[in-house]
């Protein structure tokens, strides 16, 4: 099927832009692990260009290792000749999905069921995720977990189980207004993109990202009942489904009247800013998509340009680390924007992490899929915080925030024992000043 | 050339027993990614690819291919720039990187010990713990192997005053091409003990023999550094100051310049704030004793300016140096962004005739219509033509391989080499009897006939065989 090769449909420049020097190979944590180049971004690439030329069959082996990749761009960070990391590695995974060598039905039920239904339908995501807190919340998860239920399960579920998310008692819509107006100087209108995971997990991380922008003059705009945002089908090889929910998504804002569209989990907004070249081909959004790349900002690029209000006073804490989020630092190149946010909180004392763009190994859903490998990238993370020394991270998407907190949880005597994100803090501390300047 | 054998099923299952099967590749998706080393548009896929943890599995692994006539290629990172870790076709690859141990750091006799695998970074790394200096810091060093840059005799920005490679290298550990496992040199400073052989394998591009082990010398670390930044509107007042610098008996530890083009390129891509409408930019660097750095470092700005510099800056601490270093450091990845295909030369000429060979420059690209911004090393002559382009444009390729042919004549007439710290490779192969003359030539022929008779160890490589 030569025509249906999407590498081969891929603009061949953007393969061609690898010009195999090796400057990603220090930065992988693949390449690093196992010092293979297929484990490596140029011998990836290398692959994918070998397909691309009609030198190499699509096999089981591309596709382990297309899912053995982080999909953490680091490289892209390296590659002095700019090549786009993103986009290749998601047509090489779209296209060992087409081929369907992967094919067992178990691994095909859970991909449909999560990617083409239940990630694709917010109101049944959250009636799962109630569910799920009900379970949670009264008593039968630890009653499950004491009969050693899990010892019923396959050996890889009953790993995962104790990684399940806390999930919240009410989500973002139970505490965010459609629509907030800052008390005092109206500057900027924004929408909010509350996620799925950010907001069955992390609602109370959408509200304080609602009190910060209120802080700082912004109007905010909080569509119900949001969508994905198509970064975990675009990652798995879904591009069509991910096209649809970007569609979705952009048809849940009135991008005239907005001053920008703001995310705070580092994974989505990196998916985001791309809808333009997602949707590039199509007639009635290509226009739409090129806007809202432009309108997408992280929260806390947005909040250094509108140079935001220094707080008056502290946040509850003392020495603070700062672990970043391969998509927002890789993916974005937000790097500087979250220090400036947590050195401005006066009284907190920040500490730089040794390695803290290097991943964590939560990567979407790589814990789940490539458990062994995301533990050695956990434990390198828990023994790099463990030098830091600090007893309070802060980190900007709900993947890392889970995986680090399961991380040192699961090590009794860690001198961290927090896990935060900037603008909670940030939050904290403009609600001790004054709570006229907050709506919360 | 000789005939040779590609590798076959029994041969494969004799390096599963001299290793473990994990450590032999032969699928496809493994070995398509050791096609090609960091040369452009060079690839050839070889038969198995092997990764040693000893000496003794590289000697086994040598004897197995000289008794079954397969040629081997060896490769570190595979991050060389002339092709001399691409493999021939069907050959057997050694890959060294799992040699990774860092031996020894000796304080008492300033010399540091390690597997040829070992990063260069981590071995400067290893010395810097305990105030010492390992200079040579090829574009590279990050990720090239030490082993890859002892074969290479790899240079990088400190060439003028610290010398590349070769200067550092006191032994080395390596497996002949009949499998005999030796060592040559030794701790000792003075050593007149027979011919240096160890020099014979240093730059040899794994022609002769592989390196599994070396010794290296290292230096105490300088206790201060500043970084300065001159521009100026022609190169040759560029030339001029590095004449007056030298002159005034000061040697600097870096002397990097950037030419209009690829200045143009880092202010689109990096946006630094520099003026686009100089003809050079020149970063230098002093190190050494904090007294005499400050004092050399006012005479270096004093003859800048005295020699047309319109505009000279100097940092005031280390992260004012990275900001002025900067426009430096993204030159080659400003560049590679220009185009889909980067090319990337290294054509040397003796200081003096620096100037006048960045003009021939110029002129060649625009008589030939081509994109070609230069950088490189202005202390020690060593320039970085680079030829943006699309190697899917068979057009403009000629154009370029034309180009090339100028500007090496030009580098020869000039008393010039064709590479300062690259190597041959299969890049330079064609210019390679033009610039050496037929005796030298021959005379290299000569030895690597004695070494390998059978013509196994990275054929092809440097310059074809005989018969």
């Amino acid at each position: 099927m030569p025509s249906a090769n999407l590498l081969q449909s891929l603009d061949y420049s953007v393969l061609q832009q690898c010009m195999h020097c090796g400057m990603c190979l220090p930065t992988c944590p693949t390449y690093v692990e196992t010092k293979m180049e297929r484990n490596s971004p140029r011998g990836r690439i290398s692959l994918m260009r070998a397909v691309a030329d009609g030198e190499l069959e699509v096999s089981k082996a591309l596709s382990d290792e297309m899912y053995y990749c982080l999909g953490c761009l680091a490289c892209q960070t390296a590659c002095p000749a700019g090549v786009n990391y993103a986009e290749l590695f998601e047509t090489a995974r779209a296209e060992v999905e087409q081929a369907q060598v992967n094919d067992g039905m178990q691994r095909g039920f859970w991909r449909w069921l999560s990617l083409n239904v239940i990630f694709m339908r917010p109101w049944l995501l959250r009636l799962i995720g109630r569910v799920l807190r009900i379970y949670q919340s009264t008593g039968l998860e630890r009653l499950m977990r004491k009969v050693h239920f899990f010892g019923l399960m396959p050996p890889s579920l009953k790993k995962l189980e104790p990684q399940t998310p806390q999930i919240a008692a009410q989500f973002s819509d139970d505490l965010i207004w459609p629509e907030e107006s800052p008390k005092t100087g109206k500057g900027y209108r924004v929408g909010l993109l509350t996620g799925c995971i950010q907001d069955l997990a992390f609602s109370n991380i959408n509200r304080d990202t609602v009190d910060v922008l209120l802080a700082n003059g912004c109007e905010v705009i909080t569509p119900r009942s949001q969508s994905c945002c198509g970064s975990l089908h675009a990652h798995n090889g879904e591009l069509e489904l991910a096209r649809e929910l970007a569609r979705r998504q952009i048809d849940s804002f009135d991008l005239d009247e907005l001053d920008a569209i703001i995310t705070n989990a580092g994974g989505c907004g990196s998916h985001l800013k791309t809808y333009g070249h997602l949707l590039h081909d199509d007639p009635f959004y290509a226009a739409k998509a090129k806007m809202w790349d432009k309108k997408v900002k992280d929260i806390h690029e947005w909040l250094v340009q509108i140079r935001f209000r220094k707080p008056t006073a502290g946040a509850a804490v003392g020495e603070v680390t700062y672990h970043e989020s391969c998509h927002l630092c890789h993916g974005q190149k937000v790097v500087s924007q979250p220090r400036q946010i947590l050195n401005s909180i006066p009284g907190l004392v920040f500490k730089e992490l040794p390695e803290s763009n290097w991943c964590c190994g939560s990567a979407g859903i790589y814990n789940i899929t490539q458990p062994e490998q995301s533990q050695k990238l956990l434990d390198r993370k828990v023994a790099n915080l463990r030098q830091a020394g600090a007893p309070v991270v802060a980190t900007s998407n709900p993947g890392c925030h889970l995986q680090i907190a399961n991380g040192l949880r699961s090590c009794g005597d860690h001198p961290c024992h927090e896990v935060t994100q900037p603008v909670t803090l940030l939050a904290q501390a403009y609600r001790a000043e004054s709570p006229a300047l907050t709506n919360s | 050339m000789p005939s040779v054998n590609q590798i076959e099923a029994p041969f494969i299952d004799s390096l599963k027993e001299i290793l473990s099967p994990d450590r032999v590749l032969t699928s496809a998706e493994d070995i398509v990614p050791y096609s090609f080393d960091g040369t452009a548009a060079l690839k050839q896929r070889p038969g198995a690819v092997v990764f040693p943890l000893t000496a003794e599995e590289v000697s086994e692994c040598v004897k197995l291919a000289r008794r079954n006539n397969v040629p081997v290629v060896t490769r570190g990172s595979g991050t060389g720039l002339s092709g001399g870790s691409v493999p021939l076709s069907g050959c057997l690859v050694i890959c060294l990187v799992k040699m990774d141990k860092l031996i020894e750091v000796d304080e008492n006799n300033l010399t540091l010990r390690a597997q040829s695998g070992v990063i260069t970074k981590e071995i400067d790394d290893a010395a810097a713990k305990v105030g010492l200096f390992y200079p040579p810091d090829p574009g590279s060093m990050k990720i090239s192997t030490i082993g890859g840059n002892v074969a290479e005799n790899s240079g990088g920005l400190r060439g003028l005053k610290y010398g590349v490679t070769r200067d550092y290298v006191m032994g080395i550990e390596v497996v002949l091409p009949d499998g005999t496992l030796t060592f040559l040199g030794n701790k000792c400073v003075k050593d007149v003990a027979g011919y240096s052989m160890k020099d014979l394998f240093i730059g040899s591009e794994g022609t002769l023999g592989i390196i599994t082990e070396v010794i290296l010398k290292v230096l105490p670390r300088p206790k201060a550094r500043k970084t300065m930044l001159a521009l100026y509107d022609s190169m040759d007042a560029a030339a001029k100051t590095i004449s007056a610098i030298i002159a005034a008996k000061i040697i600097p530890c870096t002397l990097e310049f950037l030419d209009r083009v690829t200045v143009q390129c880092v202010e689109d891509y990096a946006k630094i704030g520099l003026p686009t409408d100089v003809e050079a930019l020149v970063l230098m660097e002093t190190d050494g004793h904090p007294v005499v750095v400050e004092e050399e470092a006012a005479q270096m700005m004093a003859l800048a300016k005295a020699n047309g510099a319109h505009d000279v800056r100097a940092a005031a601490d280390e992260a004012e140096g990275a900001k002025l270093a900067a426009a430096r450091r993204n030159a080659f990845s400003a560049l590679a962004r220009v185009r889909p295909t980067t090319i990337l030369e290294d054509v040397t000429v003796p200081r003096s005739e620096l100037a006048t060979m960045v003009a021939f420059i110029d002129s060649v690209a625009k008589k030939h219509k081509l994109q070609i911004g230069t950088f490189g090393h202005l202390g020690d002559g060593n320039l970085h033509p680079t030829f943006l382009t699309n190697e899917r444009d068979h057009e403009e390729m000629h154009r370029i391989e034309i180009a090339l042919e100028e500007i090496v004549d030009e580098t020869i007439r000039l008393g010039g080499t064709v590479t300062g710290e690259h190597g041959v490779g299969l890049a330079k192969k064609a210019f390679l009897k033009r610039q050496l003359g037929e005796g030298s030539y021959e005379l290299m022929r000569s030895i690597k006939q004695a070494l390998d008779p059978q013509g196994l160890l990275n054929p092809g490589k440097i310059f074809d065989p005989r018969n």
